[in-house]
């Protein structure tokens, strides 16, 4: 198995010390971030690897990409550091684990690939996704996830069988090279995580939101503008593939939704509280979910836009109760189709 | 008398539409869900009225005919089989809500009202009022439940036993005299049981064998418009002691549970302590979802356990009362078999019991739920030992019985009390009682009912 491309050098020249600085969670000083931060990369025990609410964002903060994020979680799980309590780490590693259950199935493009949440395939409804076949569940599921679990290992693992099931059983026979990715989880892993641990990707992953931006653009006639104020929350794997974030303004542009500037969106959006929850941080919680809703509704909102089932079922409740719609991206841009 | 002769004079009594003998209606009331022996009546009744009651059981006593009373005939254990034959008396027509005191938080219903007519009608008519509900389907009735001692999502109210919840009784004696127990006795109103001579003890945990509870005072409980759950995960059984005493301790569950069971897989191994509150503020919520999370922080802190995140869909499951998680379970196996013993023991016990349900389900090759729900405040708890079955699959069954009457010894032998306990663990229960105490019970049934017609076979030794 490949070990993660993480050069220590870099990081033992680095004065900026950006991954620490830049997070949101984790308040050190510059000389304390550097000392903490230096002791990671020898492999020693560090208060940050016990404080770290595996956001992701450091992923995107490294100026060198020197995978900041990965590297603390293959040293939290070689030291034996839990972000979340075993029993349910270990119940989670059993419940997302790859079933065996696929079967052929041909698909025809665009291909969206779902991930574990099979559930939210109807979703995947009307012009946007004309002639759209979905795969998706545990034996399909990128195990992205695991890396809130200080389980890089489990995601080694299981990766290579999950990509070849997605060859063997559907994309291979079909003809098919593009898997439209519906979650960041999924996109951030072939694009980001795999490459960071030199696992090679089969086919070629496509960001959900590019496919809507590209989609909308062909209905372009057909757009009735929103008219309406939106925040997005932006999910922690979007970290791994801000190339990508550009995508929700030009989708906004399109589909007539202005994003009034907000303090917790862009490189400082905030995590929406479903892992701190599950690491036990419930102060913390209660804190960023407070925060990022009354920032929400100063910016005057109508709807909140997610793209992460996970984040849309924590947050949804605390965003509805404050008069702000929930929506998942898609349906928006169904909204925008009057559909 | 014949059963032709019976028939006819029942049926002068309740009109015919309400008595059969049909084979086919023999054969359902023959039986219940559990491992039971099935025993076909002779007939069956269904009264519409106290005074009808009356009629049927002098009838009975004078004609020396068995009477097993039965509400929702869900018990499981085969305490609404009729053991020696004789009538079924099916209160199921008994539904009416006749009162409900919003001041003094009491509902007055006939016997066969099931709980989720009461449910229904609170809702609808009361919504600021609840009674405590067991996770039986909803077809269970008030009085068949009170009967047994059930317990349910208001186990941390009161006493926790639905029997403590009871501020009155009306009850048809065996002897056919229609007698009100409670403040009803003395005066128009059914408050409570106290501070007269407690007769109503004399009717609640006896199976049907002292008399046909005719109505029941209930009380009522505030419904607070939040609710929330949290649940607890630990991977170690011993720590259930510890881990519920700090629950209870913090005095805002409404209810407590613990359960274990090994399916679905990423499950198994692990145990969850399931508290339900309630507040009626968004603040009051908060508050107590802090209190309880923050007794359990040195816990959590070890990583050795800890709360649980809960999705959508699962926490609605958790919030609805009844449970439907239990319902479900009991039908895993299909084939529509379903039997549990339901042990009352202290709460240090837990730790064993679950240990013992293991053993007992390994060996006998069958599957298990295992779990607790607290009573009142920690004062004891309902240990359930749930093994559903298929009931075409007879050594499948012939194991599951074996198993039951393991599991009854076993939970003896805990120092816990096997609860609505079928005849063979009544008898155990009774082998074990001081034989004063069983002699005072024998006494007093032969006080109450002479002739022995009521649902005999029941608390009676081997
Ligand atoms: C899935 C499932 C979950 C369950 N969960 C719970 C739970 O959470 N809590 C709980 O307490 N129970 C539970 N039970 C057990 C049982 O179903 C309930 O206790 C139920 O309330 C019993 O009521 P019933 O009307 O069905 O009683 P029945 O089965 O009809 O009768 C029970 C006993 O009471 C006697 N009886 C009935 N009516 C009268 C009367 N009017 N006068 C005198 N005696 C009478 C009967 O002779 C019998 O001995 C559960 C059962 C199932 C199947
Ligand atoms: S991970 Fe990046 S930002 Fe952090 S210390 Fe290393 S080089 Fe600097
Ligand atoms: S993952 Fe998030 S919380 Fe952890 S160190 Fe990086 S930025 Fe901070």
């Amino acid at each position: 198995m490949q070990p993660l491309v993480f050069d220590p050098e870099i990081c033992l020249a680095c004065e900026s010390v950006d991954c620490i600085m830049r997070c949101q969670y984790i308040d050190l000083d510059q000389a304390r971030a550097k000392q903490e931060h230096d002791r990671i990369v020898r492999g020693e025990m560090s208060s940050i690897l016990k404080d770290c609410v595996t956001c992701y964002a450091c992923e995107e903060y490294c100026p060198s990409g020197n995978h900041p994020f990965y590297h603390i979680v293959e040293q939290q799980e070689r030291l034996g550091v839990h972000p979340v309590p075993r029993p349910i780490e270990k119940s989670q590693v059993i419940m997302m684990a790859p079933r065996g259950r696929i079967g052929k199935k041909l698909v025809s493009p665009p291909v969206i690939d779902m991930c574990f949440f099979d559930i939210m395939k109807g979703g995947i409804r009307g012009r946007l996704f004309d002639g759209a076949t979905t795969i998706g569940g545990s034996d399909v599921f990128c195990n992205l996830m695991f890396l809130h679990f200080a389980r890089n290992s489990t995601i080694r693992e299981r990766l290579p069988l999950v990509m070849d099931n997605i060859m063997r059983f559907h994309l291979e026979p079909s003809g098919v090279r593009e898997l439209i990715c519906y979650h960041d989880e999924c996109y951030g892993t072939y694009t980001s995580w795999a490459p960071a641990f030199g696992i090679e990707v089969p086919f070629r992953p496509v960001h959900l939101f590019d496919y809507l931006y590209h989609r909308l653009l062909e209905l372009k006639a057909d757009i009735k503008p929103l008219n309406a104020k939106v925040a997005y929350q932006r999910p922690c794997s979007n970290r791994l593939c801000p190339e990508t974030d550009h995508f929700v303004d030009d989708i906004f542009g399109l589909i007539g939704a202005q994003r009034p500037k907000r303090t917790y969106e862009y490189g400082n959006a905030l995590c929406c509280g479903g892992v701190p929850e599950a690491a036990q941080r419930f102060d913390l919680v209660e804190e960023i979910r407070g925060k990022n809703v009354a920032d929400m509704k100063e910016a005057g909102v109508q709807y909140c836009v997610f793209n992460c089932p996970f984040c849309f079922w924590t947050l949804a409740e605390p965003v509805a109760k404050a008069g702000i719609f929930p929506v998942m991206m898609s349906d928006l841009c169904l909204m925008a189709l009057g559909e | 008398m014949e059963r032709t002769e019976i028939i006819v004079q029942l049926k002068a009594i309740v009109g015919d539409a309400y008595v059969s003998d049909a084979p086919e209606d023999l054969f359902i009331y023959s039986r219940d869900q559990g491992v039971q022996e099935p025993h076909l009546p002779d007939g069956v009744v269904m009264p519409g009225s106290a005074s009808e009651v009356v009629s049927i059981i002098r009838f009975a006593g004078r004609e020396n005919i068995p009477v097993v009373p039965m509400g929702g005939g869900l018990v499981l254990s085969g305490l609404t089989v009729p053991l020696k034959g004789g009538l079924v008396l099916d209160m199921k027509r008994m539904n009416r809500i006749l009162e409900v005191n919003e001041s003094s938080h009491y509902a007055v219903v006939e016997a066969g009202t099931s709980q989720g007519m009461l449910d229904a009608y609170l809702r609808k008519h009361h919504p600021q009022l609840k009674h405590s509900l067991p996770d039986a389907p909803p077809a269970a009735t008030i009085a068949g439940n009170i009967a047994i001692h059930g317990s349910g999502h208001l186990s941390q109210s009161e006493g926790g036993f639905h029997s403590e919840m009871v501020t009155g009784l009306e009850v048809v004696l065996p002897t056919g005299e229609l007698v009100k127990l409670g403040s009803c006795s003395t005066v128009p109103a059914w408050f409570s049981r106290a501070p007269l001579p407690d007769l109503a003890g004399l009717f609640l945990g006896w199976n049907g064998t002292t008399g046909v509870i005719t109505k029941v005072g209930i009380k009522l409980f505030p419904r607070p418009k939040y609710h929330d759950v949290l649940v607890y995960m630990t991977e170690d059984i011993d720590l259930a002691p510890m881990v519920l005493g700090r629950v209870i301790g913090t005095s805002m569950a409404e209810d407590i549970n613990y359960a274990l069971a090994p399916k679905p897989d990423y499950l198994r191994g692990f145990q969850m302590t399931v508290v339900n509150f309630t507040a009626n503020t968004e603040e009051e919520l908060a508050f107590k979802r802090k209190t309880l999370r923050s007794v359990m922080k040195d816990l959590y802190e070890t990583r050795d356990s800890g709360f649980m995140p809960v999705p959508p869909n699962m926490k609605a499951g958790f919030l609805e009362a009844p449970q439907k998680a239990l319902s479900k379970f009991a039908d895993v196996r299909k084939g529509g078999g379903f039997e549990y013993v339901g042990a009352i023991m202290p709460i240090e016990r837990i730790p064993d019991a679950c240990r013992a349900g293991m053993e007992i389900t390994a060996r006998h090759g069958i599957t298990y739920s295992l779990g607790a729900r607290i009573i009142g405040r920690g004062n004891a708890a309902m240990f359930f030992f749930a093994y559903p079955f298929n009931r075409v699959d007879m050594d499948e069954v012939e194991r599951v019985k074996k198993a039951l009457e393991e599991t009854n010894e076993t939970a003896l032998a805990l120092g816990g009390i096997p609860w609505k306990t079928e005849v063979q663990g009544q008898q155990a229960i009774l082998r074990q009682m001081e034989p004063g105490t069983y002699a005072l019970m024998k006494r007093i049934r032969a006080v109450l009912d002479p002739a022995g017609i009521m649902n005999p076979g029941n608390w009676e030794v081997a």
